[in-house]
């Protein structure tokens, strides 16, 4: 599993990572963010990119698992 | 999420754009319902960081935006205090945003208000600002970053705040030392009373950091991502107000709409330095990560590298009236043109260091 951590960065890098990162193909992957804002805005763009997003928190720190 | 997030951020922005437009009503200068660069001016001014009589106000709109941001961020346990991400960059931004703001006469926000009273000078703006965020979107596609935030104590997070708070107590308090515009003396004597100006931009900054509206952020998301979620809020604003302005102008007798280039209220016509300056601001804007208003409301929920840009702008208001940067219904200063010609290389080579200089994120 591809993991693209974005911990500490603001909108919209954490997404123009992610993006970076579909790029290549793959069925999962594995996308840590430490803010709201991020998570909203991966999740967004995840969907629209045809992946089901699952989302776990812990001590303000978020895992995204996206899944084609 | 994607459909109920668009519809919450159309109904914020329409009821910001009401808020706006009734802020003029209740005595706020024409077509500045809100102005994020003119309030953090006028505040500049009632501090005595600037000399401009006729633009010194703590704008309670900014203190409102900045509270109404910190209660519900706490609210929703999104107060989350955090900077190091180059601050004194963020800084030196901000400066350079304030800068070509005040060429234009207004901030993105009083951008569209503007267009939204009539006033086709906007149109310039726009198409500089739109020119700007390209510029920006450019280099955030070639890896322009400010690298990571980490995050602060709670105190930290919470000094903007608390000179909220005292920004509030000296403008009720009114000392000696504070500067206020006298009565017909200028912009920064149009105000809308206190607890209006207050409540209202309480209300602005808890839609705001609800929806993250940002004016800049908009337009950057539909070119890069093709989402057009905050674009849809930057559009509802300026329905909102240029339907407010008509009924308005139809209901009393006032004048909220007027169609036109000339006769506008605090704007110029030099439309190629109208585009400049908001070419500095949206440019800007992508490169700090949102427009005035979003850093502030990020300011409010403890980012502190939002709060040094929010400083930028402050400090920035002060030499553009120290140095005579800032435009005039007149038009632009021949300072103002060099000054927004030296913030565009500084915004060039901001960007281009934080894009392709290598170094460790």
């Amino acid at each position: 599993m591809e993991r693209v951590d974005a911990r500490g960065l603001s909108c919209p890098e954490p997404v123009i990572l992610t993006r970076k990162a579909l790029l290549g193909g793959a069925k999962e992957y594995e996308v840590l963010v430490d803010n709201v804002t991020s998570r909203e805005n991966v999740t967004r763009f995840a969907e629209h990119a045809g992946y089901t997003v699952r989302v776990s928190e812990k001590d303000g720190e978020y895992t995204l698992s996206l899944k084609k | 999420m994607s459909k109920s997030g668009k519809f919450d951020i159309i109904i914020a922005g329409l009821i910001i754009g009401v808020i706006a437009s009734l802020l003029v009503l209740f005595g706020n200068p024409a077509n500045m319902g809100f102005c994020i660069a003119c309030f953090i001016r006028d505040t500049a001014g009632a501090l005595g960081l600037h000399q401009a009589p006729p633009v010194q106000y703590i704008r309670p709109e900014i203190i409102g935006i900045i509270l109404g941001s910190f209660a519900i961020a706490l609210a929703k346990g999104e107060f989350s205090p955090k900077g190091g991400s180059a601050p004194l960059t963020r800084f030196a931004i901000g400066f350079c945003v304030m800068i070509g703001c005040l060429m234009f006469l207004g901030c993105p926000f009083r951008m569209i208000i503007r267009l939204g009273g009539g006033d086709l000078n906007a149109l310039l703006g726009i198409a500089g600002f739109v020119l700007g965020i390209l510029t920006g979107v450019f280099f955030l596609n070639k890896g322009y970053s400010l690298k990571r935030t980490y995050k602060l104590a709670a105190t930290e997070g919470g000094i903007m705040p608390a000179v909220s708070v005292v920004l509030l107590v000296l403008l009720i308090a009114a000392p000696a030392f504070i500067h206020f515009t006298q009565p017909e003396g200028g912009p920064g004597a149009k105000h809308a009373a206190i607890a209006i100006s207050l409540i209202a931009g309480a209300i602005v900054g808890i839609l705001a950091q609800r929806t993250r509206l940002c004016m800049a952020g908009g337009l950057r998301d539909v070119v890069l991502f093709h989402d057009f979620r905050l674009i849809s809020g930057f559009c509802a604003i300026f329905c909102a107000c240029l339907v407010m302005n008509l009924i308005l102008t139809a209901a009393t007798s006032g004048t909220y709409f007027h169609l036109g280039f000339t006769g506008q209220a605090i704007a110029h016509t030099d439309g190629l330095w109208n585009l400049l300056g908001m070419y500095v601001v949206g440019f800007g804007a992508i490169l700090l990560g949102g427009c005035p208003l979003r850093q502030l409301v990020l300011s409010g929920e403890g980012n502190t590298d939002s709060a040094m840009a929010v400083l930028g702008l402050l400090v920035g208001a002060a030499f553009c009236h120290n140095f005579g940067l800032a435009s005039s219904g007149e038009g632009p200063t021949a300072n103002g043109k060099i000054a927004v010609v030296i913030c565009i290389c500084v915004l060039a080579v901001i960007a281009s260091v934080n894009t392709f200089a290598k170094n460790d994120s």
